[in-house]
C-alpha cells in the first residue's frame, strides 16, 4: 500500500466526524434565519467549544481503554471554583487562571492515581470521585452566581480580524500546545499501547503506567479548560448536577463520533472534537427547524444511541463466534 | 457450592482454625461491612438515643428496602461484570408510568403496577439487547438508554413534575403494614432478596449469571445460550428497577423528575461494599444487604448530623474509593 492510503486508514474516523459535521453544519446555517454569518458561526462555536474540550479529554482516557465519568463534575469544579479567583487585576487573573488549571490537572491526577496505583476499575473510581468533585463544587457555590474577569472573557469569546471566533483560535492552540506533542511522545505512546493491548505493552517494556497517568492527568487539565470557557460564556458559576452529568454523556458521544474506539487504543482527539462539534450542530438543528425544545433531550438521546449502536457493525467482520467474547 | 467444600486443613491451627465455621466461611468483604454497621450504629448512638431504638431501626429498615429492592437488579447486572447506569430513568419512568396509568380510570388503577414494572422491563430488554446480542459495552448503551428514557419522559410530563398521585395499593405496598410492627416494605424486599438468593444459588440462570462473570467465553462453550442470560438479567434489573420507583412513588404519594438520581451511586456503592466484585462472578446477596444497610445508615447519620448535601457527596465518594481500595482491588500480576 501506498503511504497515503495507510494516513487515510488511520484517520478514517476523524476524516468521517468531519464529514458529518460539514453536512449538518451545512444544513444548519442553511436553515437559519440569518444565514451564514459571524455571528452564527461565533455562537455555534462558542457553544461547540465547551463539548470540544470536554470530549478531548475523555478521549485521552478512552484511548487507554479506561473511561472517566467524572470529567462534566471536573468541568462543573473548575467553572465553580474559576468564578471565584478568576476577577480583579490582570494579575490575580492570570494567578486565578493557574490556580483553576492546576486544579483540574490535580482532579485528573487524583483520578489516575486511584485507577493506576490503586487498581480500581475505572467506572466505579471515577463516579465516586465526580460525586466528590460535585460536593466541592457545591461547597464552592451553593447557590449560582459569582464573576469574571470580563474584559478576559470577552476577548476569549469575541472575534479575531472581525470573523474569526476566538474560542476556536484557542481551542487550535490547545490542541497544539497539548495534544499533539502528547500524541506523538513517548508517553502518548504508550496510553495508545496501554489501551491496544496493556499485556503486550508491558512485555515490551513500554511505561505503561507513566502512559496513562499522564492521560487522565492531562484530561483534568483540558476538562478545566472546558470549565473556564464556561465561566467566560456564562460569567456565573453554577454547580448543577444535570449539566456535569449531560456533559459527561455528551463527552461519550462526541468521542463515539469522533471514530474513538471505546475498547482503547484507536482514534484521536482532532476526531472527538469534530465528533462534539457534530454533536452539538446536530442538537442545535431542532431550533432551526422549529421544533419544541422539550423535544431536545429525547432528540440527543436518541443520537446517542444510534451512535453507541454504530459499532455494531463491527460484528459482520466477525469469523469466529468467539470473537464476541472481547 | 457449599456442601463440597473440604473446611480442614493445617490452618485450621491458628487463629482462623479457633474461630466458629460460618465466620471462618464468610467472605471478608461482608464481615467487613457488617462490622462498618455495628460501628456506625455505635456512632449514631452516641450522637442521638433514640438511635437504637427499634421503630428508629425499622423506619431506617423501611428505607433500606427501596434501595435494596434497586441494589438487588444492580447486583445481577454486576455478577455478570456489566454494569447499569440506566438506573436513574429507569426509577423515574417506572414511578411516573404507574401514576400515569392511575389516571385512566378503574382498570388503570388496577394495572398501575404491573405498567409501571413493565416500563422499567422494556428499558432493561433495550439495554440487554445492546449488551448481548450488539456487544455494545454496557456502560455506553446504558447510559444512552438512560438519556432516551429521560427524553421520553420530560416530553411526556413536559418537564414539570406530573401531577398524577400514587394509586392506594401502591401506597399500601410503600407504607402500609400487613404485619403488625413490620412495613411492607420490608417485607417486599425481604420476599425479592429471598427469590435472588434462590435463583443466584439453586437454579441453572443463577450459575450461569456466574459462569459469565468469570469467563462469558468459557460459559458458552460449556453450552449456555449466554446472549439470553445476559439480556434477561438486564430486564430483571430495569424491571426491579422501575419497581423501586413505583415503590418510592407510593411512598411520596407522586413521582417527580429527577427521583431516581440519588439511586445511581449508592445502588453501586452497596453491591460493591458488599464484597461483590465489579468485574463479575463473584459475590453474595448476603453481601449486598450489608451494604445498602450501610449505606442507608450513613446516609442517615450524616442527615442527622444536618450535614449539607455538598458534605454528603464527599463522603460519600471518599468512603465508596477508601472500601474499594481496602477490598476491592484487582491482581497486580500480569
Amino acid at each position: 500500500m501506498k503511504d497515503w492510503r495507510y494516513w487515510l486508514a488511520e484517520q478514517r474516523g476523524t476524516l468521517l466526524a468531519l464529514g458529518i459535521f460539514i453536512v449538518m453544519f451545512v444544513i444548519y446555517t442553511s436553515n437559519h434565519p440569518a444565514g451564514f454569518t459571524a455571528n452564527v458561526v461565533q455562537t455555534a462555536a462558542n457553544k461547540g467549544v465547551l463539548l470540544a474540550f470536554v470530549a478531548m479529554a475523555q478521549t485521552l482516557v478512552v484511548i487507554t481503554s479506561g473511561i472517566d465519568l467524572s470529567v462534566g463534575m471536573i468541568f462543573l469544579l473548575t467553572n465553580c471554583l474559576a468564578s471565584w479567583l478568576v476577577v480583579g487585576t490582570p494579575m490575580q487573573t492570570t494567578l486565578g487562571v493557574i490556580a483553576v488549571l492546576a486544579a483540574g490537572l490535580l482532579c485528573g491526577a487524583i483520578n489516575g492515581a486511584i485507577v493506576i496505583y490503586g487498581r480500581l476499575q475505572p467506572i466505579v473510581a471515577t463516579i465516586a470521585t465526580g460525586a466528590v468533585y460535585y460536593g466541592i463544587g457545591l461547597l464552592l457555590r451553593p447557590f449560582p452566581g459569582g464573576s469574571v474577569n470580563e474584559d478576559l472573557a470577552d476577548a476569549l469569546t469575541g472575534r479575531v480580524f472581525g470573523f474569526v471566533p476566538a474560542s476556536l483560535v484557542v481551542l487550535l492552540a490547545i490542541v497544539l500546545v497539548i495534544w499533539v506533542p502528547f500524541s506523538r511522545s513517548v508517553l502518548g505512546r504508550a496510553a495508545y499501547a496501554a489501551g491496544s493491548s496493556e499485556t503486550a505493552a508491558y512485555m515490551s517494556g513500554v511505561p505503561i503506567r507513566r502512559g496513562k497517568f499522564a492521560a487522565y492527568t492531562l484530561a483534568g487539565l483540558l476538562a478545566a479548560i472546558g470549565g473556564l470557557f464556561l465561566t467566560f460564556f456564562t460569567y456565573t458559576g453554577e454547580a448543577a448536577y444535570a449539566s456535569g452529568n449531560s456533559y459527561t454523556l455528551f463527552s461519550i458521544a462526541a468521542v463515539v463520533l469522533g471514530g474513538v474506539s471505546l475498547f482503547g487504543g484507536k482514534g484521536s482527539a482532532i476526531g472527538a472534537i469534530f465528533g462534539a462539534l457534530a454533536f452539538r450542530t446536530i442538537g442545535d438543528l431542532l431550533f432551526v427547524f422549529d421544533f419544541d425544545p422539550l423535544w431536545q433531550p429525547l432528540f440527543q438521546g436518541v443520537i446517542l444511541l444510534v451512535a453507541v449502536s454504530l459499532g455494531a457493525f463491527a460484528l459482520f467482520r466477525v469469523r469466529n463466534r468467539l470473537e464476541w467474547f472481547l | 457450592m457449599s456442601e463440597t467444600t473440604p473446611m480442614v486443613g493445617k490452618s485450621d491451627s491458628g487463629i482462623a482454625g479457633r474461630m466458629p465455621k460460618f465466620i471462618r466461611r464468610a467472605d471478608p468483604a461482608v464481615l467487613t461491612a457488617f462490622a462498618c454497621i455495628v460501628v456506625l450504629l455505635l456512632v449514631g448512638s452516641l450522637y442521638s438515643r433514640s438511635f437504637l431504638s427499634p421503630e428508629y431501626l425499622l423506619q431506617q429498615l423501611k428505607v433500606a428496602s427501596f434501595l435494596g429492592v434497586i441494589a438487588t437488579g444492580m447486583m445481577l447486572v454486576i455478577l455478570l461484570g456489566q454494569i447499569d447506569l440506566s438506573v436513574p430513568w429507569s426509577v423515574a419512568a417506572g414511578a411516573m408510568m404507574a401514576c400515569a396509568a392511575a389516571a385512566y380510570g378503574q382498570a388503570g388503577v388496577a394495572l398501575a403496577i404491573p405498567f409501571g414494572i413493565f416500563c422499567g422491563v422494556l428499558i432493561g430488554v433495550v439495554n440487554g439487547i445492546g449488551v448481548a446480542y450488539l456487544r455494545i459495552p454496557s456502560m455506553i448503551i446504558t447510559l444512552a438508554t438512560n438519556a432516551v428514557a429521560q427524553g421520553l419522559m420530560v416530553v411526556y410530563t413536559g418537564g414539570f413534575s406530573p401531577q398524577d398521585s400514587a394509586t392506594g395499593a401502591m401506597r399500601y405496598l410503600a407504607t402500609g403494614f400487613t404485619i403488625p410492627g413490620v412495613p411492607n416494605a420490608v417485607i417486599i424486599w425481604a420476599l425479592i432478596g429471598a427469590a435472588m438468593v434462590f435463583v443466584l444459588t439453586r437454579s441453572g440462570f443463577g450459575r450461569a449469571v456466574y459462569g459469565i462473570g468469570n469467563r462469558e467465553r468459557a460459559a458458552y462453550l460449556s453450552g449456555v445460550d449466554t446472549r439470553r442470560v445476559v439480556m434477561i438479567a438486564f430486564a430483571v434489573s430495569g424491571g426491579l428497577s422501575a419497581f423501586g420507583g413505583v415503590l418510592l412513588a407510593g411512598y411520596a404519594s407522586k413521582a417527580a423528575q429527577s427521583m431516581g438520581d440519588a439511586y445511581l451511586l449508592p445502588s453501586i456503592a452497596a453491591v460493591v461494599l458488599g464484597g461483590t466484585s465489579i468485574l463479575g462472578g463473584r459475590g453474595s446477596y448476603l453481601g449486598t444487604v450489608a451494604g445498602v444497610i450501610l449505606i442507608t445508615l450513613l446516609q442517615s447519620i450524616l442527615s442527622v448530623m444536618q450535614m449539607p448535601e455538598a458534605g454528603r457527596q464527599i463522603i460519600y465518594g471518599v468512603v465508596i474509593v477508601a472500601m474499594l481500595l481496602l477490598y476491592g482491588r484487582a491482581p497486580a500480576s500480569r
